[in-house]
């Protein structure tokens, strides 16, 4: 129970009413004042802070509806009761058409003043319990922190803010590593949606059955080893957002489920008879060349339009080398913060070697430099031989192939450089990029590489 | 002189029951307590229109005159009560003060289409008795759920109650005791 005794205003132009209201709520222990008309009971209103009002509708001077109207504006959450002569029912209509509580007839039933009393304490309790709730999940629900200055990321989040509030499907495109599901968190947690769930569910680290189990829910007994009833990641997501990464490595059944549920909003449960109403906000993620695998039939185009109505292109880290030393700087905040290492800042030299890095695992390989080097340095400072070999520039022996300055020279070495490394094995060099094998082949495409170009380029 | 005294206003019940709220509200509040009959006019309360008595014009009455001799003062009246802005009241007290008045009027049985119920009648009134008086020794509705102080909205909320202040109520009623 709260300390503060509950406070009522009574405002009534006869002595006698208020008198008397004043005594029998102070019965009850509660904290009373009266007001003989509505200039004095916004007087008082404006003096202390009062839980209920109650409003005599016929007063001279100010009427009782003006008064309301006034004292709403004064204080918007006030509640006010209104009484009023028998038989005016139309007044106290109109005085509930603006807001006030509940309305009473004068003789007032004794009963009944106590329960719409106590009904308006409880509704002023919930609503107050509300915004200390909502509040409360604000503060948990914030927008995650993205670090970047750049024109690149600016544009990014620019786009997120617009997109956000409204319930169109996002398509977040980007290599791996870029921060795809950060930017759908960012996306849930700026829409109408956020005080419910954003659930994720990572399409590619999960076979065809499991992830239909995962993503429908099942029933008990529905196949053998379900034992429990289960919900589903789309009934989980109901209010919220559905994020599902790595879309583009559902499999055909799966992506013709997935577009029956996004056109009926509704989801079976395995082994279930009936369906059950969903709604949620679809979020997707790829890495994946969709336009491609929809030529190849790999990807149903229905499914494909329905998946990418806006999207975001997340550009990789070495098209944002100008964020590199903000994000270094962000990681080893964060990381020195969770290991307790009191580590201030990178050198120089180290922030040099981190901007010339290609970043082929972008900002989670960045992440992982600065979190390894935090483990193995000496505090204060990250010193270049903190960072991981492959960072490190190629020391004396053979001199680095010439390349030109541009980022696209850069990548292009790199590229060329790991295909060599292991024999032109693409999908090796594709694990060792962290890109996927379709965006190698494209890369290689597009920076027209070979083995013969290669042999060349090593003869030289 | 000091101690209750007890006013009957238009009391049907008469001796019995004033013989039984003595007992009772001694016993409770350790003082003497007499019945005696009004030193003033209980008509001048009634309102025609309304057919009830004002109570805070009994009050009033009570207070003075006679009154003044008594610690407290407690009129028990056969009669149905109102203050102007409810349609009735069960009682009313200062709070704090000296005077108290209480109704039988809505406790008896028998206004709500059921049987006469004497025993339950004077349960009622002790428990209506104890709750007023307890107001003029300044306690507030108490949320203890079997204290006297306990607001009851029904009659039937009277019923579940007990006639008796719960331990915290009841040391500010008798502070030694």
């Amino acid at each position: 129970m709260s300390e503060t005794p509950v406070s009522i205003l009574i405002v009534d132009d006869e002595f006698s009413v208020r008198d008397s209201l004043e005594h029998w709520f102070r019965r009850d222990g509660y904290r009373t004042a009266g007001a003989r008309d509505g200039e004095e009971a916004l007087h008082r209103l404006q003096e202390d802070r009062w839980d209920v009002v109650l409003l005599d509708m016929k007063m001279p001077g100010m009427d009782g509806l003006d008064v309301l109207r006034r004292i709403h504006a004064l204080e918007p959450g006030i509640l006010v009761i209104i009484i009023t002569a028998y038989g005016s029912v139309e007044s106290a209509v109109t005085a509930l058409k603006e807001g006030a509580f509940d309305y009473i007839n004068k003789p007032i039933d004794p009963d009944e003043l106590s329960h719409v009393v106590q009904r308006a304490l409880e509704q002023r309790r919930l609503s107050s319990e509300n915004v200390a709730l909502k509040a409360k999940l604000e503060e948990l629900s914030t927008v995650p922190h993205i670090v970047g200055e750049s024109r690149e990321i600016q544009k990014v989040l620019e786009l997120v803010r617009a997109v956000a509030p409204m319930d169109a499907t996002v398509l977040i495109r980007g290599e791996s590593g870029t921060g795809k599901e950060l930017i759908a968190q960012a996306i849930h947690a700026q829409s109408p949606r956020r005080y419910f769930a954003i659930v994720p569910v990572n399409c590619g680290a999960l076979t065809e059955s499991l992830l239909e189990s995962e993503l429908f829910g099942h029933e008990r007994g529905a196949f053998t080893g379900a034992q429990f009833r289960r919900k589903g990641r789309f009934e989980m997501a109901d209010g919220g957002t559905l994020f599902l990464d790595e879309v583009g490595t559902l499999s055909p059944k799966t992506q013709v489920e997935l577009l029956r549920v996004l056109e009926s909003r509704e989801v079976t449960r395995l082994g279930a008879a009936k369906p059950i109403k969903v709604d949620f906000r679809l979020v997707c993620a790829t890495n994946q060349d969709l336009e491609q695998m929809v030529a190849e039939g790999k990807f149903r185009d229905d499914l494909y339009y329905r998946v990418n109505v806006v999207t975001i292109h997340l550009p990789p880290l070495r098209e944002r080398r100008e964020d590199i030393p903000l994000l270094a700087r962000h990681f080893l905040d964060k990381f020195s913060r969770q290991m307790n290492r009191p580590f201030r800042d990178v050198a120089p030299e180290a922030v040099d070697l981190l901007v010339r890095y290609p970043w082929p695992g972008n900002i989670r390989e960045l992440a992982n430099a600065i979190e390894r080097a935090l483990v193995v340095g000496k505090p204060p400072l990250v010193r270049p031989e903190d960072l991981p070999v492959s960072l490190a520039p190629p020391a004396g022996g053979a001199p680095a192939p010439q390349v030109g300055d541009s980022l696209a020279d850069v990548e292009k070495a790199h590229v060329r450089a790991i295909l060599e490394r292991t024999g032109w094995n693409v999908s090796r060099a594709a694990r060792i990029l962290d890109i996927d094998r379709v965006t190698l082949y494209n890369k290689i495409k597009k920076y027209e590489l070979s083995q013969t170009s290669s042999a060349a380029l090593g003869a030289r | 002189m000091s101690g209750i005294a007890l006013v009957p206003i238009h009391l049907a019940e008469g001796p019995s029951l004033l013989r039984h709220l003595e007992k009772r509200l001694a016993a409770t509040f350790g003082l003497a307590v007499e019945a005696r009959r009004p030193w003033f006019d209980p008509d001048r309360a009634y309102d025609a229109s309304r057919g009830q008595y004002n109570s805070t014009l009994v009050l009033a009455q009570l207070q003075g005159g006679a009154g003044e001799a008594y610690d407290r003062v407690l009129g028990v009246a056969g009669v149905d009560l109102f203050i102007p802005v409810l349609s009735y009241v069960f009682g009313e007290a200062q709070l704090p003060g000296r005077a108290a008045v209480m109704s039988l009027h809505r406790l008896a049985p028998e206004i709500y289409g059921l049987p006469a119920d004497p025993a339950r009648l004077f349960a009622r009134a002790v428990k209506e008795a104890v709750h007023e008086l307890g107001h003029t020794y300044g306690l507030i509705h108490c949320r203890e759920p079997g204290c006297v102080m306990r607001s009851s909205t029904y009659v039937e909320e009277i019923d579940l109650k007990e006639e008796r202040f719960c331990a915290a109520c009841g040391r500010a009623v008798r502070p030694g005791g």
